[in-house]
């Protein structure tokens, strides 16, 4: 992974420095609130409905085992013993106090890590595929690039105060597993025919209160000119996006507005002062930040399909959970194996600071002392040993991370919602759990097979309810929580917005809707067609005729 | 005695800022005037005519091009910020600077507070009129507060990926 050199350890610090400052200055009252505000939300820092939450960044959701102890030693030392990871591969802390964040950040800065711009409106994390480098249906490994993203959207004097939040994804496999046309800017590397690496470059996605898929405006940009590409798309969203209603502030609406072609044509005519200029990528500076993500040392290995068919025969668990929780790797003899964060009765991300700690421990000894997160708020240990696996799954029950159930009904994709955030409508994490409660058979949840259920306690859409295949938006109805349901969302490659199912239901309901709508595409599926694929064929009426009908 | 912040230090203010609503009437011959750019536009050739200094001064949604050409008119630009966190003007001051190669000063104006000063510093502001409750001599701090910065900008054509050493 990027490690850092003395320029970008000095950046930190002096953002350390900076910030320390800052929130002194707030607390002597030489700052105001509302002045106060956007500097801290840079840095990461809500004021929540209990406390002030605190999200750390990990770019492109990549974590060695030292920065992961750091979370552990940040969660027992600040909050109440654990942390949270969020669906764009961060950690956020619920508990700390105001007073205490500078020291947060000092203690992040020792391990290379900060807080910079996980909030506010400037350019965020950028998110990629949890599997890049190691997936097998990989052609680009985006980790560079989201690097070179990275340091070029770090406090970049330009587009620190942009109409609204600015979301990048990379993707460069086969499978689009960063959702990259819901971002603001997807990119998509690709190779063109002369084998020239380049970038298919949408814009304008998103979900929040206006869902988009966005519109590839660059079918091939090549790698040089990434950068110049990105501010000249970043200046005309800067001088044109709209800044009078936040609701309508996101490079979404302003794409929309002028339409993808003229949006292209604005860049475009933008790009053309920029392009050639001194942002221009070299080979020299790809291949620097390239080296910090070569292979680790891999040992020549066969796979062992044969002894682990073995051990699956034998162990009905573990065959469980290698069928869900093991990803195929492109190196003969490894797997990636995901952690699921998601046993029913824990908050969908959750983790404590001794899982945190045992987490570590698992990479040093299993996975070359690193881990990612996924935006499915799930951890993964990217280059197991097959001939560990069996090993592995045994410490992963014991640890609580075995549950096989990635990729299906309960790998629920969940907001922290009205328990812990001030802006949510509606609770989401006892709706995840009494859907947990509800499919607690697993053979029946194999059956049912993958799907993607996301809720989010209100519009702003964290838990990504659009691109469910079965999505959940708490709404407020008259002061009461109520359920919105929709169905038909994707964020893969085929990329769609669900569509809303009906009126909106009670909590204690929400179980048996569920229930209801698995029902119909149990009873309507085709052999080894997934509930994606059943809607699709048959449409939202018959789910809604089953949800809706009058209870006799 | 109002003072800015010029090139890192504090001078006392020489300029007058005319208000949106001004009008030719009245304008002195001989004070150095930032001028509303309508007010501009309307009467460019008479206060041209003048002997006082001129500088000009835009909204957050004015856009620079429709002076582009007429820059050498002014010794001052200075560009509004409703508020802090408007940042339409650091696209303006960095194609100001870079773009159109203007070398006068490009003043910051409006809800102008210490930290955002060095962002601004870097795409191309060189002079901040900081509101008024404010204590300009506490904002000099923000200049130093990096450095090291990743990206090209108005202070730093390029990028620290061809300056690493």
């Amino acid at each position: 992974m990027y490690v850092y050199d003395s320029y970008d350890q000095d950046i930190i610090e002096s953002r350390v420095k900076q910030f320390r400052d800052q929130t002194r200055r707030y607390l002597a009252g030489e700052l105001s609130g509302e002045e106060f505000r956007p500097l801290r939300l840079q840095n990461g820092l809500y004021i929540q409905r209990f406390a002030p939450m605190l999200r750390v960044a990990v770019p492109y959701g990549l974590m060695s085992s030292a920065q992961v102890r750091m979370m552990a030693k940040i969660a027992r030392d600040y909050d109440k013993g654990y942390a949270h990871i969020s669906t764009r591969q961060n950690v956020q802390f619920n508990w700390p106090e105001l007073e205490d964040v500078p020291e947060i950040l000092a203690e992040l800065a020792t391990v290379q890590m900060h807080a910079i711009q996980t909030s506010g409106n400037c350019i965020r994390n950028t998110t990629t595929d949890q599997f890049a480098g190691v997936a097998k249906d990989e052609l680009v490994d985006p980790r560079p690039w989201c690097e070179i993203i990275r340091q070029w959207s770090t406090f970049h004097p330009e587009f620190s105060h942009l109409p609204r939040k600015f979301k990048i994804a990379v993707n460069g496999a086969v499978s689009d597993r960063a959702a990259i046309e819901v971002h603001d800017i997807g990119l998509e590397a690709v190779k063109n025919e002369a084998g020239e690496l380049g970038f298919r470059v949408s814009v304008g996605g998103g979900l929040g209160r206006t869902p988009i898929v966005g519109s590839f405006i660059n079918e091939f940009l090549p790698w040089q000119h990434l950068i110049t590409y990105l501010d000249a798309i970043l200046r005309v969203y800067n001088r044109y996006g709209r800044r009078d209603n936040k609701y309508k502030a996101r490079i979404k609406i302003l794409v929309k507005a002028l339409t993808p072609e003229v949006f292209a044509e604005r860049v475009n005519a933008e790009w053309a002062h920029l392009k050639d200029g001194p942002s221009t990528l070299t080979e020299a500076e790809v291949a620097r930040v390239a080296a910090h993500f070569i292979d680790p040392a891999y040992k020549a290995l066969e796979d062992q399909a044969d002894a682990l068919a073995a051990l699956r025969a034998e162990h009905p668990g573990f065959d469980r959970w290698a069928s869900r929780n093991v990803f195929a790797h492109k190196k003969p003899g490894y797997a990636a194996v995901t952690l699921s964060l998601k046993p029913t009765g824990v908050a969908p991300g959750d983790v404590t600071d001794k899982q945190l700690d045992a987490i570590a421990d698992l990479a040093d000894r299993y996975s070359f002392s690193e881990v990612r997160n996924s935006h499915n708020q799930n951890i993964i240990l990217a280059d197991v040993e097959q001939s560990q696996l069996f090993t592995l799954w045994g410490e992963l029950r014991e640890l609580g991370f075995a549950t096989p159930n990635v990729g299906l009904l309960t790998d629920i994709i969940c907001c922290p919602g009205g328990d812990f955030c001030s802006l949510a409508n509606a609770k989401s994490i006892p709706i995840a759990e009494a859907i947990q409660r509800r499919f607690d058979d697993l053979d029946y949840l194999f059956d049912i097979g993958n799907i993607d259920l996301n809720i989010s306690g209100c519009m702003n859409a964290c838990g990504h309810h659009h691109v469910g295949h079965i999505g959940i938006l708490g709404v407020d109805k008259k002061g009461q929580e109520f359920y919105q349901v929709s169905l038909g969302g994707s964020s893969g490659r085929d990329a769609s917005l669900a569509q809303i199912l009906g009126p909106s239901f009670a909590e204690k309901d929400m179980a048996d809707v569920v229930s209801k709508i698995i029902n119909v595409y149990v009873e309507t599926r085709t052999d080894e067609e997934s509930f994606l694929d059943t809607f699709r064929r048959v449409g939202i009426d018959p789910f809604k005729e089953r949800v809706y009908a009058a209870n006799h | 005695m109002q003072r800015i912040i010029k090139n890192g230090q504090l001078v006392d203010e020489t300029w007058h800022l005319l208000p949106k609503d001004a009008t030719l009437e009245g304008v002195s011959n001989c004070d150095d005037l930032i001028v509303p750019l309508g007010l501009y536009v309307e009467h460019s050739s008479a206060l041209k005519a003048r002997d006082g200094g001129l500088g000009v001064w835009l909204e957050a949604g004015e856009e620079i091009e429709e002076i582009a050409d007429q820059l050498d008119n002014f010794q001052v630009i200075a560009l509004n910020f409703p508020a802090f966190t408007d940042g339409r003007h650091s696209s303006t001051a960095y194609m100001l600077r870079t773009r159109y190669g203007y070398k006068g000063e490009v003043r910051a104006i409006g809800d102008v507070l210490r930290d955002q000063l060095w962002a601004l510093h870097r795409v191309g502001f060189d002079a901040f009129a900081l509101r008024e409750d404010k204590d300009p001599d506490d904002a000099l701090k923000a200049f130093s507060e990096f450095n090291e910065v990743y990206q090209a900008s108005a202070d730093q054509p390029q990028p620290l990926f061809r300056r690493r050493a």
